[in-house]
């Protein structure tokens, strides 16, 4: 008769693992399929009227970061660290594409402006590209590799300590 | 021989009608058809988009949210079904840069079998244990003929007999 008492307790464990398991993953995060992976390619025409490819920066490192003026506070974090890491970087080979998604262009070019972007910038006009990487929201940022393959994506904004990690790493990377 | 300028006036003019009429009725007929075509595209477009999960709501198709990206994304399919692409292609399309989380219901197979066997399994077993939980109420029960002592019956019946007789 004691198997009996210990049914209930014994039926319960899957349940808690269960439990366990759904209360620590975070609903909202969406693994992407994308890292490892070939990075989609894309053409488009920047802010400042020129175009931008992931094919003409081929064997460099890339990080190509999704962003919107209406994004606040993520963006607004984020977009300092984006032009310091350009700037102490470019000279290493770094790449950086920003991608404006679903904005309004007057609000972008303030967007541009306020934090002085110097790196290339372009609208993304049906959103097409955007859903080619996978993005669901902004901030996003991708780093993609010499290859590239996207080696790590990041949602939310990139503090300073991962950004440096991952484009130390994406420079040493053969 | 040189064509006439003014040559066949009545026929000129009836070809003229007959190719005028020939044109409607292409206009018209092509309209139609793009009409149809459109129809269909939109129709398939819903289907598809309505088993797609708007990444940025929650619990929304891409058909019925109304937010940008799921608009975006509906232009997407459109193009897609407008390619000739098949739902699974366009499916595919989007599990690629989504993973299955951008499917409303998880693909049947693997680990996801169970979501879908659970709630079956769930039903014949709790059907299981309501029989046997009920079998042995039945057998356990007072009203039992077993739970009645012989001799109390006997007596029952004999007394009822004698309340008859008077």
């Amino acid at each position: 008769m004691s198997w009996k008492k210990l049914l209930i307790p014994l039926a319960s464990v899957p349940v808690i693992l269960l439990l366990a398991y759904g209360f620590r993953t975070d609903p909202k995060a969406i693994p992407s399929p994308l890292v490892q992976k070939a990075a989609p390619e894309f053409r488009l025409k920047s802010f400042d009227g020129g175009e931008v490819s992931l094919a003409d920066l081929k064997g460099k490192p890339v990080v190509v970061n999704f962003w919107a003026s209406w994004c606040y506070p993520a963006c607004y974090e984020e977009a300092p660290l984006l032009e310091a890491t350009w700037k102490k970087y470019k000279d290493h080979g770094l790449m950086m594409v920003g991608v404006d998604i679903q904005d309004k262009e007057p609000n972008a070019r303030e967007f541009l402006q306020r934090f002085g972007f110097t790196f290339p910038n372009a609208p993304d006009p049906g959103s097409k590209v955007s859903i080619d990487y996978g993005v669901y929201g902004v901030p996003e940022t991708f780093f993609i590799d010499r290859h590239g393959r996207i080696a790590y994506k990041h949602v939310g904004a990139v503090t300073p300590a991962i950004m440096e990690a991952q484009v130390q790493s994406l420079l040493q990377g053969k | 021989m040189m064509w006439q300028h003014d040559g066949f006036p009545r026929v000129r003019q009836a070809g003229r009608w007959l190719a005028i009429g020939a044109a409607c009725l292409l206009w018209l007929g092509v309209g139609t058809a793009q009409a149809a075509g459109s129809v269909e595209v939109e129709d398939r477009t819903r289907e598809i988009a309505s088993e797609l999960r708007c990444v940025v709501c929650q619990n929304l198709s891409v058909a019925d949210s109304p937010s940008d990206l799921a608009k975006e994304m509906r232009n997407l399919v459109r193009e897609q079904v407008q390619q000739g692409k098949s739902r699974e292609e366009i499916q595919a399309y989007f599990v690629s840069r989504y993973g299955e989380y951008v499917l409303l219901s998880p693909p049947k197979r693997g680990f996801n079998l169970l979501v879908w066997g659970l709630p079956f399994l769930a039903i014949v077993a709790g059907g299981g244990v309501v029989y046997l939980v009920a079998r042995r109420w039945t057998e356990q029960s007072p009203v039992g003929r077993s739970a009645v002592d012989p001799a109390y019956a006997e007596r029952v019946q004999r007394e009822l007999r004698d309340r008859e007789k008077v």
